[in-house]
């Protein structure tokens, strides 16, 4: 289990209740534990989504859509089941807050899917938590059984005449069902591969009926809104991006961990405040700012408000909140190609651009890295990840194509510097290829 | 009837277009001439956007889109090409080209490789890839079906085809990204149907087909648009055929260009049970019994003795002394040739065939009716469906196909009774488990007759059954040789009721070809009694025929054991094995057989002569559903005869006019290519009869179409439009109106062939491709007589 961190400058809203042990049931409830879906059951649906909407929260899996805009598409009327479906499979490199979350605020992630259910009119909730993630799935079953037990869940919850359902579902290893329709396939039990949209999840999704999907942290959110007003967790934030996210911040700092931060913090105080300055006395080179899939910042970029919309000006994203943090002694080929080696390894193959295109954006990165590389490999590396762009049947060819382009836009140099046999300047041992010998190669 | 769907204005490239609301974006700009390339997306499949070489522009819409999984909407305007488009397919080429082994010069697929053909157009044949290839070795998965994962370009449509259009699911996907690999259902091979679907519609050379591979190329073999010789169905199956030594050797089977009824489908059997003409066990000469042993002959001799046998119990015995037995796969010509044959110059109305459907009996339960037989395609586009006993997955696999994807793609509703849990249960709104027998019972029990449902089951189930079809509009109803004889005029009552229209199921590729044509001892062509031949229906016979009811089967079998038939003339069938006959009976009768093999028949004739098969002649068949269709000859066997010129022959040597057999003169020709086989060393065979006989070289008397004339004016419902016949169409023919009376149908005679999907009579014993597949040997019931015919 990980070790918690902490900094004066946190605003505590989802983590408020870390190293407190309400895992546990009776603490949870001494905790203002399902206070908040005990209000919800007073209040109209309607209601719910206004003060989500209100709250200005975004999604916290990567996207950043508007929750409450995202509730608000599900059709009132359905003779389908409606679903609740909390996306736990927390896999982009870089970003581990969830795993935080489902440890140590079980309920908090229950109480959330309860109150999108009364919101949606859904009466049944699924948790999936990531493969890997397997001592978390003991933690959220025990949950889920507390719950039940009090007449949290199950038939007439809380005595209000209603029901509600929350199972939890644990994922099988792969990375791509966290994208939210391979996740319903592989829910239903079919192989992790996305569906074809659309038709969008809240009007058909999990087992054909309306869909609500979110990430742990988003629906993590719902309750302190309820409870304290959307306007209050709005506030927190900067306008349109409400409330405080978990930053994952890794790499090369002193400090690393999560930290709650208010949406729009700074990234360099960040980097130097709150993850105590890069280690070692080195430099700050670049900065992976919200998990591996999102275009890398240089240095001289960083001094910038970490939230959706401004990152997305700078040609970068926000995305799940996993921030990567390289030194000057980083050989970004070397980070290129780990990157690449893990969306090649993950991409589901159902399309051509991703699966062929991760694969072969890995094998030339993993021979130009090792000493072979080719002039010509430069602007096929930015030619093959420019042509996936866009173009994949879900966003993981995005993910993929997305960190290469900028890297090889903003650190070609490094790249020229690798060329015909020169060792990498970085680390000369990486040379263990030769040049290939093909006719027309150069 | 529904309301036909609004249509939806849109603009593509400029061009203002309309289509059906609901309609896919590329089958749109399909039908409006504007191509859109695609890989993964198969009409008539689920839609997967997995290729992404569909992709067009479409304004307000920030990225490129798959219009394969786009539907048409109101006011959309779309580009299809441009210079962002062009580059996103020719890189999507590259990249799919980047790990294939590019091994065109030797693949199967090469010269009609979709692949091959998109990076012509888009120019994507150099590659930036200096990288080694992945590689997989190449799995062999059954008899029939090779995979090779290095060509496999992950299109999906295999899995597809094998589960959504055949519903076998024996594909599928395994591992994940690069590593994804298409594999078979039982690991490491293929338990299915064996169909080679996915083969065929592979979209390159990653499927091969066991019977084909490596063996050559396309442009080395001529592709003629036949129809199958196996079942009743009739589906369009186009052979490749290369010369030989032999005259021509049939490489392959398939239907990739969708012609005829089925489309691209086709069953094992059409797409690779060719292979029994080319089995070393086949005869090729004829073979005369000497010292009590076949032994090789010429043709000449074997003609001579025939015809004079023939002539001899003639004139000596009389006609009644002679038998004919017919073929349920020989065409509508030859039948017709073959009926005239034995009536006019035997003087016998001893004709028959191996029955296994009551066609008589559905004639004149008809009587009376008009257009009330439906097509194969009625069965693909009707909204209900009753399918009465059969098992069409088995015995009638078009059907079943066309059943299955009525289903699957319009919702057509099917309505089962059946003694046994058939496959297409699966498909069926409402599924009836009868017992074994009472299917005549239902079909009284439709008309109204309640105290039938008592044998039949739950009466509950039935009458709420009989409401639901009550309320069709446009049922077709099948229905196999379970109901026969009086249960069928029942059935008729209530299409008649409901405005359905009907279809007789009938084993074998032309078994409603010899119906039609008289091949019964009663019956002339149309179903006409010879009881009632006068006037000017006499004169069409010359007054020649007789008018005396003739010999069944099997009445001529006993017959000859009593010592009453001298003589019997087999042409491709095998009665006594099907039938299991006395073969003793024959001891004393002349006996001439016709056929590829030495069945159990052909062993104990005088006489046998080496016969040309179904692909080997030109003429027509009529499928089950009444569906007319030209057979094109893929090519001509050296030594072998149609027996069309085989009985033209016999009747010459007997001093028969040929003339008043076949009425061939200038003008009446229909296809000139059909008998001279200027290929094989044919035409001279041809040419030196011909010329011997003072006839002009040009107008052959072995040409089938010259009988056609007679037969589209003499017989019912067959006066289809000859133009379409001849150019590949399949024409609907109806049955003939026998205005009042009951025609004599012997239902105790029909003999269901009990064929399974991997038999199929005699052709199937001596098919190594239906004999290898190890799912040959099941579902066949255990009371099932040998496969013959
Ligand atoms: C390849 C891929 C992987 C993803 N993985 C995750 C994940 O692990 N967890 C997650 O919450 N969202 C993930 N997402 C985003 C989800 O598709 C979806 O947008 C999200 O769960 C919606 O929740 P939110 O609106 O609360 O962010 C992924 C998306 C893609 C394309
Ligand atoms: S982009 Fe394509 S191959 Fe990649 S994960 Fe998505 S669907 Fe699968
Ligand atoms: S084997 Fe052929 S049909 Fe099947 S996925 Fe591969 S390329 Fe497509
Ligand atoms: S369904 Fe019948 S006609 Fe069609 S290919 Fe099979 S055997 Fe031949
Ligand atoms: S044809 Fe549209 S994605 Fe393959």
């Amino acid at each position: 289990m990980a070790d918690l961190v902490s900094h004066p400058a946190e605003v505590k809203v989802v983590s408020k209740r870390f190293g407190k042990g309400a895992a546990n049931i009776d603490r949870y409830l001494e905790l203002d534990g399902y206070k908040a879906v005990q209000k919800a059951l007073g209040m109209d649906p309607d209601a719910i989504i206004n003060e989500v909407k209100t709250s200005a929260l975004r999604g916290r899996g990567g996207a950043g859509f508007a929750t409450g805009m995202k509730w608000s598409f599900v059709p009132k009327q359905s003779a389908k089941p409606k679903y609740v479906l909390c996306n736990g499979d927390e896999s982009e490199p870089g970003t581990c807050k969830d795993r935080l979350i489902l440890e140590h605020d079980p309920h908090s992630v229950i109480e959330g899917v309860m109150i999108a259910g009364l919101a949606i009119g859904a009466r049944i909730g699924y948790i999936y938590i990531r493969g890997e993630y397997r001592y978390l799935s003991v933690i959220m079953e025990k949950a889920i059984a507390d719950a039940y037990a009090r007449g949290f869940l199950g038939k007439n919850i809380f005595g209000s005449g209603r029901d509600f359902d929350v199972y939890w579902h644990g994922g099988a290893g792969a990375y791509e069902v966290g994208e939210e329709s391979a996740l319903m396939e592989s829910l239903e039990g079919k192989r992790g591969i996305p569906r074809i949209k659309p038709p969008f999840p809240a009007v058909v999704g999990l087992f054909g009926g309306p869909t609500v999907i979110n990430n742990v942290e988003t629906l993590a959110s719902v309750p302190p809104i309820i409870l304290q007003g959307g306007e209050w967790f709005a506030s927190l934030g900067t306008p349109k991006n409400g409330g405080t996210r978990l930053y994952c911040l890794n790499g090369h700092i002193n400090n690393p961990g999560v930290y709650e931060l208010p949406v729009g913090f700074n990234l360099l105080r960040m980097i130097n405040e709150v993850g105590g300055g890069i280690w070692k006395g080195r430099k700050l080179k670049a900065v992976t700012p919200g998990g591996s899939s999102c275009p890398i910042l240089k240095a001289e970029e960083c001094d910038i408000a970490m939230d959706f919309d401004t990152l997305m000006k700078a040609g970068s994203m926000l995305g799940s909140g996993g921030v990567v943090i390289l030194d000057d002694q980083t050989c970004m080929v070397k980070y290129a190609l780990r990157t690449i080696k893990f969306y090649q390894h993950e991409s589901c193959g159902w399309c051509i651009p991703c699966r062929e295109g991760t694969d072969w954006l890995k094998k030339s990165l993993t021979r130009f890295h090792a000493g072979a590389g080719l002039k010509k490999d430069i602007d096929n590396i930015q030619y093959l990840a420019e042509n996936m762009l866009g173009r994949t049947f879900c966003a993981l060819g995005d993910a993929a194509a997305m960190p290469t382009i900028s890297i090889v836009k903003k650190f070609r140099n490094e790249f020229e510097d690798h060329l015909e046999g020169r060792p990498c300047p970085y680390d000369p041992e990486a040379v263990t290829q030769q040049l290939p010998v093909l006719a027309g190669a150069h | 009837m529904a309301d036909a769907p609004k249509l939806v204005n849109l603009t593509v490239d400029g061009k203002a277009i309309t289509a059906p609301a609901g309609t896919l974006l590329i089958d749109a700009c399909k039908n409006a001439g504007i191509e859109i390339p695609s890989f993964c997306y198969y009409p008539g499949l689920s839609v997967q956007g997995a290729c992404r070489m569909c992709l067009v522009k479409i304004e307000k819409m920030p990225k490129l889109q798959t219009s394969c999984t786009t539907v048409v909407g109101e006011g959309m305007v779309v580009t299809t090409e441009n210079d962002e488009i062009h580059q996103a397919r020719k890189s999507m080429l590259e990249l799919v080209l980047a790990n294939h082994p590019l091994d065109c010069p030797v693949c199967d697929a090469g010269g009609q490789c979709e692949l091959q053909d998109m990076t012509f157009t888009y120019g994507a044949a150099e590659s930036k890839f200096v990288d080694i290839k992945n590689h997989r070795d190449e799995q062999q998965w059954s008899p029939v079906v090779y995979f090779d994962r290095p060509r496999c370009i992950l299109c999906y449509r295999c899995v597809r085809v094998c589960g959504e259009g055949m519903d076998v699911w024996a594909l599928g996907i395994q591992q994940r990204g690069v590593s994804s690999v298409i594999a078979p259902n039982m690991e490491d091979h293929l338990e299915c149907e064996e169909c080679g679907m996915c083969i065929d519609i592979c979209p390159v050379g990653a499927l091969t087909s066991g019977a084909y591979r490596y063996k050559t190329r396309p442009w080395e073999m001529n592709h003629v648009a036949t129809v199958c010789t196996h079942c009743g169905d009739g589906c369009v199956t186009t052979l490749g055929v290369r010369r030989s030594d032999t005259g021509m050797e049939i490489m392959r089977g398939d239907n990739r260009d969708k012609s005829g009824i089925n489309g691209d489908f086709l069953c094992i059997k059409g797409r690779y049970a060719f292979d029994f003409s080319k089995e070393p066990e086949r005869i090729t000469v004829p073979l005369i019994r000497r010292n009590s042993k076949l032994e090789p002959a010429t043709w000449e001799a074997a003609f001579e003795l025939i015809a004079s046998k023939l002539k001899e119990v003639r004139d000596r015995d009389g006609g009644q002394a002679i038998g004919v037995i017919g073929s349920n796969r020989t065409t509508n010509e030859e039948n017709y040739l073959l009926q005239k044959f034995a009536r006019l110059v035997l003087a016998t109305n001893n004709i028959d065939h191996h029955r296994t459907a009551d066609y008589p009996g559905f004639v004149s339960a008809l009587a009376g009716t008009q257009n009330m037989t439906a097509s194969m395609r009625d069965v693909a586009s009707a909204p209900a469906i009753l399918l009465i006993g059969n098992d069409p997955t088995e015995q009638h696999p078009l059907l079943a196909w066309q059943i299955r994807n009525n289903v699957r793609l319009n919702k057509a509703r099917l309505y089962t009774v059946n003694s046994n849990q058939i496959k297409l249960r699966r498909q069926s709104t409402v599924f009836h488990l009868i017992s074994a027998g009472s299917e005549g019972a239902f079909a009284q029990f439709l008309v109204g007759n309640d105290s039938a449902a008592s044998s039949v089951g739950d009466p509950q189930a039935l009458n709420s059954l009989r409401d639901k079809l009550r309320g069709e509009q446009g049922l077709v109803i099948a229905f196999g040789s379970e109901i026969r004889g009086e249960h069928i005029k029942p059935l008729v009552q209530f299409a008649q009721s409901v405005g359905a229209k009907l279809i007789c199921l009938g084993d074998y590729a032309n078994s409603r070809g010899a119906a039609d044509m008289g091949l019964y001892p009663d019956l002339l062509p149309g179903y006409y009694p010879v009881s009632q031949l006068t006037g000017s229906k006499d004169e069409d016979w010359m007054g020649k025929a007789p008018k005396q009811p003739g010999l069944t089967l099997q009445e001529m079998f006993s017959a000859a054991a009593g010592g009453r038939l001298r003589a019997l003339y087999v042409v491709g069938s095998n009665p006594v094995a099907r039938y299991n006959l006395d073969p003793f009976a024959l001891k004393n009768t002349f006996t001439v057989v016709q056929d590829m093999f030495l069945t159990e028949t052909a062993t104990l004739a005088d006489v046998v002569l080496p016969a040309a098969n179904a692909y080997e002649k030109g003429g027509t068949f009529t499928n089950t559903c009444g569906d007319l269709q030209r057979l094109q000859k893929a090519g001509d066997v050296t030594t072998v005869k149609s027996d069309f010129e085989i009985i033209v022959r016999i009747a010459n040597a007997m001093g028969y006019d040929v003339h008043g057999l076949v009425p061939f003169a200038p003008g009446l020709r229909a296809d000139m290519g059909q008998t001279r086989g200027a290929e094989s060393g044919e035409a001279d065979r041809h040419k030196v009869w011909l010329t011997r006989q003072g006839i002009e070289p040009k107008l052959s008397p072995f040409d089938p179409l010259a009988l056609l004339d007679e037969i589209q004016r003499l017989v019912p419902g067959y006066e289809v439009s000859r133009l379409n016949l001849m150019a590949g169409n399949d024409q609907h023919t109806q049955v003939p109106d026998i205005g009042s009376g009951e025609l004599p149908s012997h239902p105790e005679l029909i003999v269901p062939s009990e064929d399974t999907l991997f038999t199929s009579g005699t052709l199937g014993r001596y098919s190594k491709t239906l004999n290898s597949v190890m799912e040959n040997d099941r579902a066949v019931p255990e009371d099932a007589g040998i496969p013959a015919d």
